[in-house]
């Protein structure tokens, strides 16, 4: 079967004056449709970049990046659009709502730019919101809502495409950790239903809710293991 | 929700939200509007009192004045002596068969006093037939007859406007007497009121007299028989051109004028002064026009400013959008639509407030308003265009940024 994902020497080089900095020095792997993968290492090691690559919104500047059997270079910038629109959620570590727009707008908004017809929008809004446990604040603005209630909608908005790859940068990097528990919650339950997940974490017991971990040094991967006593079936630690 | 629609709602949300800003903004293109539908609206009304009184005054009337025309069109030789005669006009009554009726005038600026009031105002002396040719009834008492103007009778036909001076409103000053430059008249008549000409003058503030009483015993006669003006009323507006022809011709021989030489007077119909009155109206309109465009422009560059800080606002929002699905073209609607919201809105506002204007102008000189539901569609839909061309550009620059550095913009 072919894999959901797959990377090969991908390199991202940024310019800096004369001389340029690697981000991403030739990484190559692939994950399959239903894994949960964790991606670790230090600060400055290139993790959000490659999730970034992986999510369409930026271009490697060497290598291949596959994407449900598409390469993704060849494709127009319209036709990432679409795939971020369709198949690809987003949760960043600052949550990224529009302000002064309500949760229920922020929600929908994948489903505009994908010209869902207008009577399903809102249905499935409402229902991608209950499902994170925000039935009843449709209607709250970014700014009356707290932290972990501004990533769910953050998440809300990520499945309601019912995506086929999850990509969370630092989910719970801004959330005390009884929320980022109820967070991973939440993303394990997406995981059980089928939604392949990538997320970026510093925090061991985060990565732990993975199946796989991949470690970044200095833009390379330098371990990718799958430890025995993680998965997604774990239970939740009180 | 459509694209559209949400386009739409996110602008006004933006707008909204900067009220004071936007409004600034709205401004020159605010001014620029306003200008167009107030001077087109005035410029209307102007119009249409020019061609009322046309009418009023009759098309076929002719005049023949002092002086050659210049290269310009202007007359010269106005209040200068005089070389028209009343021998002139009565060969043209007789000789003129385009001609229906011939009157003449002398006039001067006189003092009139009734009891303890006095005014200063036009008295002309002129034949019977004047009230013919120009078409003037008379609203009390009758006009000198031919017989007052054969023993020179020191009896007056009164202006409305004269009347209202020396009297008051309402009064009726038949069988009054009044002095004018200390000469005591008996006033035999009132005109009907002929309002402003299209160069604002009171067509009612005169005092007409029979020709040789003015000739003789007020305005002085240093030349006996010379006139400031001929009128002459063509048999038919068709004959207007054949009437110039002839009078030219009559006249022209009158003063021996040699062939090739320049005529020592001019005739012209009242036509051609509409024709001048109108251009005068038209180099003002341009002028006004250029006003409105320049506004227009600066409101144009103030749409295009205040987008590219708008854009630069929602960086991080731009990138949210990105990375939800949104298309470049989406973003670039997203702007445009804000554009044309801000210059509509102050399209809908320039032209109330241009119609608010054209109203009090209209009232102050007594002209019809008149809105002209082009020049409304015009303004707004240009302003339409104003805010799609100059929020293009920075629509543009929002469509093009790069998502992940839209994203981390703080
Ligand atoms: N736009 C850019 N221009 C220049 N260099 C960049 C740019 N974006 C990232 N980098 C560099 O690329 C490297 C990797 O950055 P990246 O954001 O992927 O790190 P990270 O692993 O996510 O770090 P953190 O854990 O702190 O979020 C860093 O050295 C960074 O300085
Ligand atoms: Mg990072």
């Amino acid at each position: 079967m072919e894999p959901l994902v797959e990377v090969r020497e991908l390199w991202r080089v940024y310019p800096m004056g004369d001389s340029e900095v690697a981000a991403l020095r030739g990484v190559s792997c692939r994950i399959d449709a239903g894994e949960w993968v964790a991606v670790m290492g230090a600060s400055g090691s290139g993790k959000s970049t490659f999730l970034n690559v992986l999510g369409c919104l930026d271009r490697p500047s060497r290598g291949s990046h596959r994407f449900a059997g598409r390469e993704v270079a060849t494709l127009s910038s319209d036709e990432r659009a679409s795939i971020r629109g369709r198949e690809l959620g987003f949760v960043f570590q600052s949550f990224q709502l529009i302000p002064r727009t309500s949760a229920l707008e922020n929600v929908e908004l994948p489903l505009v730019y994908s010209e869902v017809p207008a009577r399903e929008q809102e249905r499935r809004a409402r229902e991608a919101l209950a499902s994170v446990g925000l039935a009843g604040r449709e209607h709250h603005l970014p700014s009356q809502l707290s932290g972990g209630q501004q990533q769910r909608v953050a998440i809300a908005r990520a499945l309601v495409q019912r995506p086929r790859l999850l990509l969370a940068d630092e989910p719970t990097g801004n959330l005390d950790s009884r929320t980022s528990v109820e967070i991973l919650d939440i993303l394990a339950g997406l995981h059980r239903s089928g939604i392949t997940i990538v997320m970026v974490t510093h925090e061991a017991d985060v990565a732990a809710f993975a199946e796989r971990i991949l470690t970044f040094r200095d833009g390379e991967i330098v371990s990718d293991e799958r430890p025995e006593h993680a998965g997604a079936s774990r239970s939740v630690a009180p | 929700m459509t694209l559209l629609r949400m386009s739409i709602r996110t602008a006004l949300r933006a707008l909204r939200r900067n009220k004071l800003r936007s409004s600034l903004t709205m401004l020159g293109i605010v001014i620029g509007v306003a200008a167009v539908i107030a001077m087109v609206s005035i410029g209307q009304g102007a119009n249409a009192v020019v061609r009322e009184q046309i009418s009023s005054l009759g098309t076929d009337l002719l005049m023949v004045i002092p002086g050659a025309t210049t290269a310009s069109g202007a007359r010269s030789g106005w209040g200068g002596a005089s070389t028209l005669t009343v021998g002139d006009g009565q060969a043209i009554a007789r000789d003129a068969s385009a001609v229906d009726e011939v009157a003449w005038m002398r006039r001067q600026v006189v003092q009139v006093v009734s009891g303890d009031r006095n005014w200063s105002t036009v008295a002309q002396g002129v034949p019977p037939s004047y009230p013919l040719v120009r078409d003037w009834p008379l609203t009390s008492g009758s006009f000198f007859s031919e017989r007052d103007e054969e023993t020179a009778q020191r009896v007056a036909v009164l202006g409305r406007s004269v009347v209202e001076n020396l009297f008051g409103v309402g009064v009726d000053p038949v069988g009054e007497t009044i002095r004018i430059r200390d000469v005591p008249f008996r006033v035999v008549g009132v005109l009907a009121g002929k309002g402003q000409t299209a160069f604002g003058q009171d067509q009612d503030d005169v005092v007409m007299m029979p020709f040789s009483t003015a000739e003789r015993r007020v305005l002085g006669a240093k030349l006996v028989g010379n006139v400031d003006l001929i009128f002459a009323r063509a048999a038919s507006s068709d004959s207007i051109p054949e009437a110039i022809e002839q009078i030219t011709r009559i006249v022209r021989e009158r003063h021996r004028t040699q062939p090739g030489e320049e005529s020592d007077f001019t005739v012209r119909s009242l036509n051609d002064m509409a024709e001048a009155q109108q251009t005068t109206t038209r180099v003002l309109s341009l002028l006004l026009l250029l006003v409105a465009s320049i506004s227009l422009l600066v409101g144009g560059i103030g749409i295009m400013n205040i987008l590219l800080v708008s854009v630069t606002e929602r960086t991080r929002e731009i990138g949210i959008r990105m990375a939800v699905g949104a298309r470049e073209r989406h973003i670039l609607v997203q702007f445009l639509v804000e554009a044309v919201a801000l210059a509509l809105a102050g399209g809908i506002v320039g032209v109330v407030l241009g119609a608010l204007v054209a109203f009090a102008v209209s009232r102050v000189a007594g002209w019809p308003v008149l809105l002209s539901p082009a020049a409304i569609v015009g303004s707004v839909v240009f302003s339409a265009l104003v805010g799609t061309f100059f929020g293009f550009y920075p629509a543009r620059r929002a469509a093009r940024l790069d998502p992940i550095a839209a994203l981390r913009y703080e």
